[in-house]
């Protein structure tokens, strides 16, 4: 056990430039996987938060009828995208615009106790469960009969969805690629490692060893490659990212209510297990691969 | 014990390097398998290794027929036969020491066995004193005892030795044929190839005589050269 650990980082070291490019390219992988992860992880929240929030308003033409609106609500009422929605009726209008606007100071606002200057402001308030279906809603409720108009809120929910699935195909894609040239390169730093050692194995199996003792060395090899390989990136990620998160609230602080962060220890919970198991599983396939070639044992 | 019947071993559409070969060794015996360069004899060690595979005929070894030795059991089989190989293949990078421990590492031994069978084996073969030298820091005959340290550190049942006294001179030569000969009176079965006619002639064992791949003299131990 001990001696093929030896033998397997031996290896490596035997052939350093080989397992430079190997653990490079593993880096640059995992690296960027990292990157996707922790940008995905925040758009899905960001567009988590814009769909919590009022999406669609709908407003109505002056003196609507009641039947108007209540043959409004029934279309609402149909379309499969809507969560929820609920009726706001002028008074209510006003009693949370007082709240926002004349906090503290409501007496201000008994001037208008009278004459609601909100009078024409009743309204739906539409949540979705799908953003990506905003448009096609705005569009859809603009059409019906007694709609004055149709607000969006203001985050403009499916750029943002459309923006991180593009996101998704550019990284799997270089991901994908990246994952190639390491096994690619895992493969020649294998190859290189028997035929380096190649009257070492002959020996090996003549005198008795088995298949696996073998063998163990070249995954170890491959293993530890991933290993270091997913580590480098991980340690770099968290202090670019931790870096990043204070840089931002440190320069953009008016904005910093808009851009919420998801907290490094929420990202890395997941990246860290999933790196090392993707980075260990590319150095292990990958000198497996190798080995069923080249090592007819 | 060693059997072999009808044993035949063509390389690649050439003519038959070992060829209809009937032999019966005993275990505890000593024996030589002589023969001019290219008569076959590696061929047919490393038959007996089950490093290649006869192309007809049928080797048995302590009661196992090799052909019917799965993939997965030929480690085990190979553990109860001790390999000097010709040009003795040591490990050019590791010491004396290590090249004779390799052979208990890779069959996975305990350390502690390690240990004490290692400096035991370097002893017997005479090289206490040189453990730390590197293969071509030694004399000929030195590597070749090194060599012989590796192949009986794992206390086979028995021991192949192709060519021992290859390129040594007469008096390494002997030296290496009484180590052996003290091999085989512990128990071990000895099968030495060699071209050394004086030595074989000397030592009154069984001697095997191989001429293109056909044994034409088989001389019982104590009987004397008749050609
Ligand atoms: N791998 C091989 N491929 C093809 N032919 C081979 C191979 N190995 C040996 N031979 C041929 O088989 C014959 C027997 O070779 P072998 O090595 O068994 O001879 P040998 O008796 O050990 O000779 P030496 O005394 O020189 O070691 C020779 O004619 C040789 O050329
Ligand atoms: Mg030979």
């Amino acid at each position: 056990m001990w001696y093929n650990l030896g033998q397997g980082l031996k290896n490596i070291w035997r052939n350093k430039l080989f397992s430079l490019a190997s653990i490079a390219t593993m880096s640059a992988c995992i690296f960027l996987f990292g990157v996707f992860y922790s940008i995905g992880v925040n758009f899905s929240e960001m567009v988590q938060t814009a769909e919590e929030g009022v999406a669609v308003t709908v407003f109505f033409t002056e003196g609507v009828s009641k039947d108007k609106v209540s043959a409004v609500e029934q279309e609402i009422k149909k379309r499969p995208e809507v969560a929820k929605y609920h009726f706001v009726t002028a008074e209510e209008a006003w009693e949370s615009f007082k709240k926002d606007y004349f906090k503290g100071k409501e007496e201000l606002a008994e001037g208008f106790s009278q004459d609601n200057p909100l009078a024409n402001s009743e309204h739906f308030e539409i949540y979705l469960n799908d953003v990506s279906k905003q448009q096609e809603l705005v569009k859809f409720l603009q059409g019906l009969d007694g709609v004055r108009e149709v607000h969006q809120s203001e985050v403009a929910a499916n750029t943002l969805s459309d923006f991180n699935s593009l996101i998704g195909y550019i990284f799997a894609g270089v991901i994908i690629i990246l994952i190639a040239v390491a096994v690619f390169l895992i493969n020649n730093t294998v190859t290189v490692g028997i035929s380096v050692r190649r009257e070492e194995i002959a020996i090996m199996k003549l005198i008795g060893a088995k298949d696996k003792f073998v063998r163990a060395p070249f995954i170890v090899e491959g293993v530890f490659i991933g290993l270091i390989g997913s580590a480098i990136p991980l340690v770099l990620l968290f202090f670019l990212y931790q870096g990043l998160i204070g840089y931002v609230a440190e320069k953009f602080r008016f904005i910093g209510g808009m851009i919420q962060f998801v907290p490094v220890a929420d990202v890395f919970r997941i990246l860290v297990p999933v790196s090392l198991v993707l980075g260990v599983g590319i150095g292990y396939v990958g000198s497996r691969m190798t080995l069923k070639k080249h090592l007819k044992v | 014990m060693i059997r072999l019947e009808n044993v035949s071993k063509t390389y690649q559409q050439g003519v038959p390097a070992v060829d209809n070969v009937n032999l019966h060794i005993e275990q505890g015996e000593f024996v030589f398998i002589m023969g001019s360069s290219g008569s076959g004899k590696s061929t047919l060690i490393k038959m007996l290794l089950k490093e290649l595979e006869p192309t007809s005929g049928e080797i048995t070894i302590n009661g196992q027929k090799l052909s019917k030795i799965p993939r997965k059991k030929v480690p085990n089989f190979r553990r109860d036969i001790g390999v000097v190989f010709q040009n003795f293949r040591l490990l050019p990078d590791r010491n004396v020491y290590e090249n004779v421990a390799f052979a208990l590492k890779v069959v996975e031994a305990p350390n502690k066995e390690i240990k004490k069978k290692v400096p035991m084996v370097l002893s017997m073969v005479g090289l206490a004193a040189k453990y730390k030298s590197l293969p071509r820091q030694l004399s000929g005959g030195e590597q070749q005892r090194v060599a012989i340290a590796r192949a009986l550190v794992g206390e086979p049942r028995i021991l192949l030795a192709d060519e021992p006294t290859g390129n040594l001179d007469s008096a390494n030569a002997w030296e290496i044929m009484h180590l052996l000969e003290e091999i085989n009176e512990r128990g071990t079965t000895v099968v030495v190839v060699t071209h050394n006619s004086e030595i074989v002639d000397k030592m009154n064992k069984r001697v095997i005589t191989i001429k293109k791949g056909v044994v034409v003299e088989d001389r019982k131990a104590g009987e004397s050269n008749v050609v």
